[in-house]
């Protein structure tokens, strides 16, 4: 005995999700387990609700925008393929990874990482986070602690730091120099066990 | 086997958590924000934000969708390595023939000699008791300590049906007359275990059909607690018979269990306060079953009653150590909520369990909002500094929020 109750074999397109989000075969399968888990209905493809039953999930601030970021616009549903996609963004980085220009930036390159980050800032996906969507991010995260003009002012110091063109909006640039100093790879990065 | 499971106790009983990725030391929010920020003061007198922030909760978001660990007590522990039992083979791959071989010779054991013994002794003796326990309640003068032997054999019968090693710590500790009896919940099998070496009035919802009548039958010869479907709900009618009871010195510990609901014995989640609130002794129990010779959790999504006690009466053994704590207090000013933390806390590093903060009844309704208004507050306060007065509570829910986990770095699922 001893056997495994699935294999990599049973996942559909496993071969091409490692070759394309660097996953081995053994993270693939947990994560498949995982999908299996939180896909309640059975029906191989996550909905929100799907999402909202996690209760850690629910709690975080940013939560609502997290759970977007696994639906394309449009889309109510997230089949396993683009789960994994997503989560590769999460992958440590790989330190000497060498890749030739034609090749495809790796789904957990520190440009991924932040264009997942700026995405949670960027609800409408317009590529600038306005000054009314900062307020709303601003607003999950601290609830009612803190009052409206306290949450202005913040906003406004945000924003007149990273604006560097004045058009009262933070594009993906600007987002990106701003956190120039900031250890992307090792803060949004999350180790697998085996 | 008993010894040997006795020996190796302190082993045994570390906290177990396993996962399949990697999460960081739980460092208080300050901690964090500060290394994003790589700036040494944290006192400011403006509230200071950083876009980086977001980094925190993205990171802690998505682990949540990886891996979380409430919905990982509700399903049975995974083992280090296989104990032989199908059921408890998850993620294991096959490995070698012999293993094979061993483990049907392990299924020709359990199922062909274990299971039919127990049952036999089981239906056997209880009938045989039966008759002469009719006798004996009907001798009225002598009731109630009779009772008191008539009850103690019949758990034990109920234990050797299961093959259950317990092994009693402190018994010092004991429960007395007039107090309740508090314990992590992990399967009905619990009330055995407790009930074997002590007498313990029940408390629970009136049934009908077999249970009621058996229901009936137990407050014959000791008091027991047991509600109507309607009473259930008001809190106070509760609140009330439980304290006549433990006010009335004569009756025996109430025993309850907490939590609500059957967890998965390495963590013990949120204690309803409800019977903190009555104001008398507590008496914390530990209960922590050893999972190499059959998972005692009963998941009641999974398995209904019958299922369940066909697959506990068919493990290797039901292996358990109960700690009896030292009796707890409410002190003063200390309201039901904190003195429920108190014994959760003293029960989890007792029996070597994850104390978590979570509500058990999660398992089936949705996270309460003031707990994210725990979180906004926590990152409010960061942004804001050390200014405020409510620090001291701060510095307490950061390390309430961020449960206590044991870090095992080693790959404890994957057999490869």
């Amino acid at each position: 005995m001893g056997s495994s109750n699935s294999s990599v074999n049973n996942i559909p397109n496993a071969q091409e999700l490692m070759q394309e989000t660097g996953f081995s075969a053994a993270h693939i399968l947990r994560l498949h387990e995982r999908f299996e888990f939180l896909d309640k209905h059975k029906c191989g493809q996550l909905r929100p609700q799907d999402f909202g039953a996690v209760q850690e999930l629910a709690l975080n601030p940013i939560g609502d925008s997290i759970i977007s970021a696994f639906f394309s616009p449009g889309q109510e549903t997230v089949d396993f393929a683009s789960f994994v996609r997503i989560l590769a963004h999460f992958r440590p980085t790989d330190r000497n990874q060498s890749r030739d220009g034609a090749q495809q930036e790796p789904a957990n390159s520190s440009i991924r990482k932040l264009k997942f980050a700026f995405q949670m800032y960027d609800q409408d996906r317009d590529g600038k986070i306005s000054r009314a969507e900062l307020l709303q991010v601003l607003r999950a995260m601290l609830g009612i602690q803190v009052t409206e003009e306290q949450l202005q002012s913040i906003a406004e110091r945000a924003i007149q730091e990273a604006d560097l063109d004045r058009d009262d909006a933070i594009s993906f640039d600007e987002f990106r120099k701003s956190l120039e100093k900031v250890d992307i790879d090792h803060k949004m990065s999350i180790r697998f066990l085996r | 086997m008993e010894m040997g499971a006795k020996e190796k106790n302190q082993q045994l009983y570390k906290p177990y958590s396993s996962g399949i990725i990697a999460k960081e030391p739980p460092s208080s929010w300050q901690q964090e924000i500060q290394d994003l920020r790589g700036s040494a003061s944290c006192l400011r007198s403006e509230p200071e934000f950083e876009m980086a922030d977001i980094f925190y909760f993205c990171r802690r978001g998505v682990e949540s969708i990886m891996d979380d660990e409430v919905t990982k007590c509700f399903s049975a522990q995974e083992l280090e390595s296989w104990n032989l039992l199908t059921r408890s083979n998850y993620n294991f791959r096959h490995i070698s023939l012999r293993l094979t071989v061993l483990w049907g010779l392990g299924v020709l054991i359990r199922y062909g000699v274990l299971l039919p013994l127990r049952s036999e002794q089981h239906t056997g003796r209880i009938c045989n008791r039966g008759s002469k326990i009719y006798h004996i309640w009907l001798t009225l003068k002598l009731k109630f300590f009779l009772s008191e032997k008539v009850h103690l054999m019949c758990y034990r019968i109920c234990v050797r049906a299961l093959t259950a090693i317990i092994t009693y710590h402190n018994r010092e500790n004991k429960p007395k007359n007039g107090g309740i009896c508090v314990a992590n919940h992990t399967t009905p099998i619990d009330v055995i275990i407790l009930a074997n070496d002590g007498c313990y009035s029940m408390v629970g919802q009136v049934h009908g059909g077999l249970m009621g009548m058996i229901q009936r039958a137990m407050v014959r010869s000791s008091p027991h607690i047991w509600f109507e479907r309607s009473e259930v709900k008001d809190r106070h009618l509760v609140a009330k018979r439980l304290g006549d009871h433990v006010a009335d010195k004569t009756k025996q510990p109430i025993l309850i269990f907490p939590e609500g609901t059957c967890i998965n014995n390495t963590s013990v989640m949120m204690f309803k306060k409800g019977s903190f609130e009555i104001g008398c002794t507590v008496y914390p129990v530990a209960i922590k079953y050893d999972p190499r010779f059959g998972d005692a959790f009963w998941n009641s999504s999974k398995f209904g009653m019958v299922n369940y006690l066909l697959r506990m009466m068919s493990s290797w053994a039901i292996v358990c150590s109960v700690w009896y704590l030292p009796p707890m207090n409410r002190e003063e000013g200390e309201d039901a909520v904190q003195f429920a933390n108190r014994v959760k806390a003293a029960i989890a590093a007792q029996g070597g369990l994850v104390d978590l903060i979570w509500d058990g009844g999660l398992k089936r309704a949705k996270v309460k909002d003031a707990f994210k208004e725990e979180q906004q507050k926590l990152y409010s306060k960061v942004l804001v500094g050390e200014q405020d007065q409510g620090d001291q509570s701060d510095n307490k829910l950061v390390e309430d929020e961020n449960p206590k986990e044991d870090k095992s770095h080693q790959d404890s699922t994957e057999v490869q």
